[in-house]
């Protein structure tokens, strides 16, 4: 009867879900596009006023001042709008979940404890619902990332309007997600311990148990042996450079650990993703030019004595300290939150950081951490048209309003599930 | 019945074999057949002492007579029967020995019952002809479940206790009490004074049940005043059924009545629910009663505190020490002066070993509160005269008067006094040897003459577990020391040879004299010569290293006001002033607020004797209003019914929660704190100001406005929880039903109470019924818009409108059918897809729903949004482009029209509360700060104030940090790093 009931509410899911088809994926680049007048936020820190923005086969192929520039193809007239660069949500479970309190419909994690070769990228949903909400507020990449255990497998970057994950892969199998033990823990009442968060005794055991994870896979890597071992496998990258390792934390002690720890394991990149106590970590982060994904800004302090508005000005911190930081959305309702991401860079400006500077922590920095500054993060000529036209400032919330939007000079539908709603409901009451 | 009328004809019984004992003596009519009577008609007494009958009278050279367990004459000239034992105390004083009114001695705890992984919950109660709730337990009868316990009334006399009262500490109402003489040489017959002593309250539920209900602090409340009222109809017969629990409860009502709050807020919450039935509850408190002296002053209750300070925390590891709140170092400072604090406000009050973990560390916990400022003579009441007036058993125990119990404690000086020495705690004129004083106390240094040779032998420690040091010249020998029956011994070892040392003690010579036997078998002489004492160890004794005590703010901890904020006259000059009223938004204009009020609206206000803010370039705005939070609640789901409208959340507001001082630093005023929304029938709001120092029930609003919190959907039909239950409904289907039932009832209970016959007063109908009169608004919890339709459909129905739908996030498809029912939405900016229920979310419903001409909020549910409401506000601009005015009153005047409070507060209009907030940039922008926060004329939040006390907190931090470091060091026992986290709560948070 059970199952029965269970078959019926997976094809009444099955059914809702295709109720609402999802936005067509935009076509390949055709013509040549050319955006005029814009104020161009290049994602680096500088702007140009009065822009002319030109891109050719999803590749921007000018940008300079309207005076100095010639204008070709399809002209966008932009004047007194904004143009900006994609936003990036590093650290994101976006088409790996679409209701959280449906574990049916949630793909974000996996047993096991030290499992770096469970990929995410396989599981994206790129015709999720909460994906295509994304797009309207211009976060147009994001790097997919499993959550849970100790390792919790493999990250990669995709871009947020495709058919399927293939198509969306941007950066496939970019790196490695640690979750570094916590130096403290929670008394958990059902085991009869005392309430309230004490030292945790096992960390010693645990940061032991990681070193000999990956003791052993640089060990596997000198066997000739033609065994097979899945977890070593996927750590390879972390020797060589080609993946990068994500450590998650936030206490201090457990950053000057984390990196002291993978400087001795011989990993290349390290970035911390968290961060909560980074601004008193500065010289270790600086010495080992590591980089840092920060925490929601818009979310509570750790501690009750600490400052009301610290977790919005710690960005702010660490740029002013030198250090490489982006912005991450990882917490409680984190996919459908992501949509908010310009506006955790606003709140750091209320703060006292540049707007630009601002900018960059979800645009140019974040592209420098994926490792995917090449083609993305910036409005520079040879990167991909991954740009989007506002009608005001993209990082408040009254003036982030998409008129245009491209991915790899594809224009993007910026209709959603919700748009439609919208349209409908307002419909039947203007009659 | 018949167990418990078998039960007080018992009770009665042993009283008057106890009255027969006390006037005669306990064998008077038992026969005897090992051998002859032996009646004892001897006296004692205790002669050349200090003897403090009472904490105010002392006597001395006095002399105490007992004779049967009684005080029979107490004088320093009374005459002395021949047939008398005299015991000379020359030096010696006689205390009345301690009392303990809140004890569990001789009654085993509860063996907890917990629900098992997978176990359906337990609504109904399991028992039969008792209340329907299993954590009211009156019947409980501590006799029945007391058994003596020799071991641990040894420990309680060695602390100073005779009597004790004793209960069973489990359950909301605990039943009945005994008073117990801690007379281990008795019997039950002897030692039991009072076996109806009290009764015992408190609002923790019992551990014997599994019953579900209350879940909550607030529930457990409810219930109590339920039991009151249930009683009283009881007892005026018109419950035709058996209910044994009240039947006890009715005849232990006449008890003294002991509440267990166990917290200083709690205390209050007791107090009030006391004085709703006219009762004077004893409480029970923590031992952070002075925090909020001034309130526990005025509930006029006696107190009975426990005694156990907490140890100073680890702050080794500085990044450890981080974790630590302020609070609670702060706690670990200040603790040790809540008695004096207590004492010096005049408020009454006893001690109990209460939540000590070691007995031992009574007589040293109590020591250094009054170290830290306790008058001793209070002390002393605390611990005598107090707790036998809490019992009201003056006449019996606490003094040591004539015709009282013979329980007195003999010292060798003063009681308090780290030095002093109890030698023998007498119960009922049974003596108990602590400390033998006929043993001499050699300590001191003396010289030890011995085969020609010269020795320096020190002994310290106990009286008769002496410890020896011997020196010859500078060198330490080893050796030991036996004690007993008034005999040293001594071994030492010097060159390798063994010499043994005996002397019999002479209790008037310091000087010792005794044989010895050298290592060659030879016999000689010894002695050992006391010297005079040096005056250098008096001085290290007195010098006690006592911490400077941190000043307590409002509330007590981080960010709370050394002093609460006054009453100002404030200008601001050349504001973009948001009025939210006709004329809309105002450049350069000024606003003085006087006597809590806006004053003046215009431009080129004098100021007068105003404070003059420059407010160019900012903008002033009505403070937000938040619909829906759940910040500053204990407890926010009563969720062990699915109808609890007979809860409110004023009972438990918890007004040390940082985030209101976090929430005023997003500029918010005013909050509706709802019940959740784990049942289709909630509990009743609390609808508050901000006002960050006071407590509870100074944030609520005046004449507030009544409002209860009803919820729908997925929440309420149980729909995540891990386990199968049995608790109606399960269904949206049954949730319609299920209000149609609670409201036709409620329906039938206003017609018998306006009939005006007599009825049963139900605290839950009392409430439904308001709704239906209109007295009281709902505000709903609700989603999807069938179930929106079904609850305006129902509401209909029964004559009323549903006031509120919250979060109401399918508005937007029924907006129609609600603007005609008159309904306000009060919405999330953009939440969707955290739950099924969600998936048709949309931003867009403000704005449809606004558009509509439905009064739209926009509200928080969440601790971290509810301080930055402003930007939520914004996004209506930005999802279906709502005006940035309207926008604005999304989350100030529409929020108040839905509260029915927007007379007084929600726009900047002449004669409405000052509750506005500066902002420092526009305030729909992500940029904003809230520069100040004022509420009623007074500022809460500035930043420049804030700035002070982050420097503040840090500099308090470094000076606790650094005085545990010094505990620490100077050895004293330490605790690890702890960080109490309070819960965060939602709309589905249970917890208690």
């Amino acid at each position: 009867m059970k199952i029965i009931k269970n078959i019926v509410a997976s094809l009444l899911f099955v059914f809702t879900i295709q109720l609402t088809a999802q936005q067509t994926p935009a076509d390949k680049q055709s013509e040549v596009i050319t955006i005029v007048g814009a104020t161009a936020h290049i994602g680096n820190g500088e702007i140009i006023e009065n822009s002319v923005i030109t891109f050719e086969n999803g590749k921007i192929t000018a940008i300079d001042n309207v005076a100095t520039t010639n204008t070709s193809g399809k002209i966008i007239d932009a004047k007194g709008k904004h143009v900006y660069p994609g936003f990036i949500m590093p650290n994101s479970t976006l088409g790996l979940g679409e209701i959280d309190a449906v574990k049916a419909s949630v793909d974000q994690s996996e047993i096991g404890g030290v499992i770096p070769h469970v990929r995410s990228l396989i599981a994206y949903n790129a015709e999720s619902k909460v994906v295509e909400s994304m797009r309207p507020n211009g976060v147009l990449l994001a790097q997919i990332t499993p959550r849970g255990g100790r390792i919790s497998g493999t990250s990669s970057v995709v871009q947020l309007d495709a058919w399927n994950w293939e198509d969306a892969a941007v950066k496939v199998d970019d790196g490695i997600h640690l979750n570094w033990p916590n130096s403290f823990s929670n008394g958990r009442r059902r085991f009869g311990e005392e309430p309230g968060i004490k030292p945790n005794k096992d960390y010693g055991k645990q940061v032991e148990e990681i070193k000999q994870f990956l003791i052993g896979a640089k060990t596997y890597k000198l066997s000739s042996e033609s065994i097979k071992n899945l977890p070593y496998e996927a750590s390879l990258g972390l020797f060589d450079g080609s993946k990068k390792l994500y450590i998650h934390a936030d206490n201090a002690r457990e950053i000057i650990d984390a990196v002291t720890f993978s400087k001795e394991m011989g990993v290349k990149n390290v970035v911390i993703i968290g961060g909560y106590e980074a601004n008193k970590t500065i010289d270790i982060l600086k010495k080992h030019s590591i980089p840092v994904l920060v925490q929601r800004t818009q979310s509570l302090p750790n501690h009750n004595d600490d400052n009301y508005d610290f977790p919005y000005k710690l960005p702010k911190l660490l740029t002013d300290a030198g250090i490489l930081v982006g912005l991450e959305n990882s917490g409680s309702m984190e996919r459908m939150n992501s949509r908010n991401l310009p506006f955790y860079a606003g709140q750091v400006v209320g703060q006292g950081l540049d707007k630009e500077k601002a900018l960059q922590l979800i645009t140019g920095n974040t592209a420098k951490i994926l490792g995917i500054a090449k083609d993305y993060g910036t409005l520079e000529v040879g990167k991909s048209a991954t740009l989007f036209i506002s009608e005001g400032d993209a990082l408040d919330m009254r003036t982030n309003q998409l008129s245009h939007a491209y991915i790899d000079g594809r224009l993007l539908s910026l209709e959603t599930h919700q748009t439609e709603l919208w349209k409908r409901y307002s419909n039947k009451y203007s009659k | 019945m018949k167990s418990k009328l078998y039960r007080l004809s018992f009770r009665l019984f042993f009283c008057l074999t106890f009255l027969s004992f006390t006037a005669l003596t306990a064998q008077e009519y038992f026969p005897k057949n090992d051998g002859v009577k032996t009646k004892n008609t001897n006296y004692t007494a205790f002669t050349n002492a200090t003897i403090i009958v009472s904490p105010t009278q002392t006597i001395k050279k006095g002399t105490l007579l007992i004779k049967d367990g009684k005080i029979t004459n107490v004088g320093s000239n009374i005459t002395i029967p021949k047939n008398t034992i005299n015991i000379n105390l020359e030096g010696k004083s006689i205390y009345p020995s301690f009392i303990d009114v809140y004890s569990n001695f001789g009654i085993a705890e509860t063996k907890s019952q917990r629900r098992s992984f997978g176990q359906a919950p337990q609504y109904d109660t399991n028992r039969k002809g008792y209340y329907w709730n299993e954590h009211i337990r009156a019947e409980t009868n501590a006799l029945d479940v007391f058994n003596y316990d020799s071991k641990k009334a040894e420990e309680l006399r060695n602390a100073g206790f005779g009597v004790v009262n004793t209960h069973m500490q489990d359950g909301i109402v605990r039943g009945n009490g005994i008073l117990v003489a801690l007379n281990s040489e008795g019997s039950n017959a002897d030692r039991l004074l009072d076996v109806n002593s009290a009764q015992y309250l408190s609002f923790n539920k019992s551990s014997a049940s599994k019953q579900v209900y209350p879940t909550s602090l607030m529930g457990a409340m409810a219930l109590l005043r339920q039991v009151y009222i249930d009683a009283d109809w009881y007892a005026k017969g018109n419950i035709d059924t058996k209910d044994l629990t009240l039947e006890a409860f009715i005849i232990n009502k006449n008890l003294k009545q002991i509440f267990y709050a166990g917290d200083k807020h709690n205390a209050l919450r007791a107090d009030k629910i006391g004085d709703q039935f006219g009762v004077q509850y004893t409480i029970v408190g923590q031992g952070n009663e002075y925090q909020l002296v001034d309130e526990i002053k005025k509930t006029n209750a006696t107190y009975i505190i426990p005694i156990n300070f907490p140890k100073a925390y680890d702050v080794s590891n500085p990044y450890q020490a981080d974790y630590i709140n302020l609070e609670d170092m702060r706690y670990w400072n200040q603790a040790p002066t809540n008695l004096s604090v207590l004492a010096k406000n005049n408020i009454p009050f006893s001690l109990t070993t209460h939540s000590l973990k070691s007995l031992k560390d009574f007589t040293k916990n109590l020591q250094k509160a009054i170290d830290y400022g306790l008058d001793k003579t209070k002390a002393l009441e605390a611990l005598t005269t107090i707790p036998a007036q809490i019992l009201g058993k003056s006449n019996q125990i606490g003094t040591l008067s004539k015709g009282m119990q013979a329980n007195f404690l003999i010292t060798d000086g003063d009681i308090f006094d780290a030095k002093s020495k109890l030698y023998e705690n007498w119960v009922q004129g049974t003596k108990n040897v602590i400390k033998d004083m006929s043993v001499k106390d050699l300590s001191g240094n003396y010289t030890l003459n011995l085969d020609e040779k010269t020795y320096d032998l020190t002994f310290t420690g106990e009286a008769n577990t002496p410890k020896a040091t011997i020196k010859r010249d500078t060198i330490k020998l080893k050796g030991s020391v036996t004690y007993n029956d008034n005999w040293l011994g001594l071994i030492l070892s010097d060159k390798g040879d063994n010499i043994q040392l005996n002397a019999r003690i002479q209790s008037d010579s310091d000087s010792i004299n005794g044989n010895a036997q050298l290592a060659n078998g030879k016999t000689v002489n010894w002695s050992a010569i006391k010297k005079p004492s040096t005056s250098k160890d008096k001085k290290d004794k007195k010098d006690k290293n006592l911490r400077d005590i941190m000043p307590i703010t409002f509330p007590n901890i981080g960010y709370g006001f050394s002093e609460k904020p006054k009453e100002e006259t404030l200008l601001f000059k050349n504001a973009t002033v948001w009025t939210n009223e006709n004329e809309g938004i105002l450049e350069n204009t000024d606003v003085l607020i006087k006597n809590g009020k806006i004053a003046k609206v215009g431009t080129n206000l004098s100021a007068g004797s105003a404070k003059v803010i420059d407010a160019t370039g900012k903008h002033l705005t009505a403070g937000i209003i938040d619909e829906h939070t759940h910040v500053a609640a204990q407890s926010v789901n009563e969720a062990g019914q699915n109808s609890s409208a007979e809860v409110t959340i004023e009972d438990n507001i918890d007004s040390e929660d940082i985030n209101i001082y976090r929430n005023l630093g997003g500029g918010v005023t005013s909050m509706q704190i709802l019940h959740g929304s784990a049942n289709p029938i909630g509990g009743r709001s609390a609808i508050v100001k901000l006002k960050w120092g006071e407590i509870g029930d100074e944030m609520i609003y005046t004449n507030s406005p009544k409002f209860i919190k009803f919820a729908l959907g997925e929440n309420v039909k149980q729909s995540r929880y891990p386990t199968t239950t049995n608790r109606f409904p399960q269904s949206r289907m049954g949730v319609e039903q299920m209000l149609t039932d609670y409201f036709q009832r409620a329906k039938e209970y206003d017609a018998v109470k306006k009939s005006g016959t007599p009825f049963r007063k139900d605290i839950e109908m009392e409430v439904l019924a308001e709704i239906l009169n209109k007295e009281r608004f709902i505000t709903a919890h609700s989603y999807v818009q069938s179930e929106i339709n079904m609850l305006m459909k129902v509401a209909e129905k029964f004559n009323f409108n549903i006031n509120t739908l919250t979060h109401i996030l399918e508005g937007y498809k029924v907006a129609d059918k609600m603007k005609a029912h008159g309904a306000g939405g009060s919405t999330f900016s953009d939440w969707w897809s955290y739950k099924y229920e969600v998936n048709d979310a949309i931003p867009y419903n403000a704005s449809i729903m606004h558009n509509v001409g439905i009064v739209t909020a926009i509200n928080s549910d969440d601790r971290e949004m509810s301080r930055r409401l402003n930007q939520e506000a914004a996004k209506t601009v930005k999802y279906g482009g709502v005006s940035e005015e309207e926008a604005w009153k999304f989350v100030t005047l529409n929020p108040a029209k839905l509260l029915h409070i927007d007379d007084r507060v929600g726009s900047i209009k002449v004669g409405k509360d000052a509750d506005v907030v500066l902002w420092t940039d526009h305030p729909l922008s992500v940029y904003a700060k809230a520069e100040k926060t004022i509420i009623e004329g007074k500022v809460y939040f500035d930043l420049e104030k804030d700035k002070n006390q982050r420097l503040k907190i840090q500099t308090e931090r470094n000076e606790l940090i650094n005085m545990m470091l010094n505990e620490k060091n100077g050895g004293a026992p330490t605790q690890a790093p702890k960080k109490s986290v309070k819960k965060e709560l939602h709309c589905d948070t249970i917890n208690y």
